[in-house]
């Protein structure tokens, strides 16, 4: 048992446990935060996997912007607490049996499958220089420059698609339409 | 050293986790986190591998996913935000027609 392992074991029960959490908790506050710390256990996970970059976007993307939004859409629309309603009796009971047959199903076929016998060695710290960074960017600026421009016009549309979805018309403003 | 399969088994707990929300939860917001939750297990699988293989294109296609996840959930945000304002109601049972 090395340190690497403890750490993994840790780390996955605490991200095991926020996701439960964040399913099970009544108000939709507290599943956003369980899913701040669940992203952050993804982060340090990166970490370990020597992706240094991808971690600090986690966190800033996942962690800080997108459930900054949750938590404001949560608060604007009051949405904490939905009344239940129990309109399938069955669903909850239906829906468990499903995800647990698709995760007994994924490990099963990941382990007889695409069972590689490798290990993640931990990185040293070389890995954390700007150097790693470098060559990472010089990979993703060489080849895969379309697929970066491209992702440059998909945020633009969804901006605009946000705005023109929650804009106000006039019109509809003084209660005319 | 920690074996890369224990990473793939925990990306596909979280994945079924998610699932789990998916299908069970009645709350839009609630859905939305879910398939945020399935992103990431699908990211962790991708850095897992691309740490084992020592190769940066994993890395790069999560760097994609986390954009493409930021765009849609501005979007869908605005999607629910829009529902609640015709409808005064999120919850997904009460959405059944297209015109509102």
């Amino acid at each position: 048992m090395n340190s690497d392992l403890i750490v993994f074991l840790v780390l996955s029960l605490v991200a095991v446990s926020t996701a439960l959490g964040m399913l099970f908790s009544r108000n939709a506050v507290y599943s956003a935060l369980f899913l701040v710390l669940n992203f952050v256990t993804v982060a340090v996970f990166y970490l370990l996997l020597g992706a240094p970059f991808i971690a600090m976007s986690q966190i800033t993307v996942y962690a800080g912007a997108i459930m900054v939004l949750f938590l404001f859409v949560i608060m604007l629309l009051g949405a904490e607490n939905l009344a239940p309603s129990e309109s399938l009796p069955w669903q909850k009971p239906l829906a468990a049996l499903l995800s647990a047959v698709l995760a007994v199903e994924a490990i099963y076929l990941l382990f007889s499958r695409a069972s590689t016998a490798r290990s993640v060695v931990s990185p040293d710290a070389s890995l954390n220089t700007i150097e790693s960074l470098r060559e990472m960017a010089m990979d993703l600026f060489n080849h895969f420059l379309l697929p970066f421009e491209i992702t440059s016009i998909l945020l633009l549309v969804a901006m605009v698609g946000a705005i023109v979805l929650t804009r106000q018309d006039k019109g509809e403003a003084n209660g005319s339409s | 050293m920690v074996p890369v399969d224990y990473y793939v088994v925990l990306s596909a707990v979280l994945f079924s986790i998610g699932t789990l929300g998916v299908l069970s939860r009645r709350n839009p917001l609630i859905i939305f986190m879910s398939i945020e939750l399935m992103l990431n297990a699908a990211n962790l699988a991708f850095v897992a591998f691309a740490s084992v293989y020592e190769t940066f294109s994993g890395q790069i296609f999560v760097f994609f996913v986390i954009a493409v996840a930021a765009a849609e959930v501005a979007v869908g945000l605005a999607l629910i935000v829009e529902i609640f304002k015709t409808k005064k109601n999120i919850n997904v049972d009460e959405m059944n027609s297209l015109k509102g």
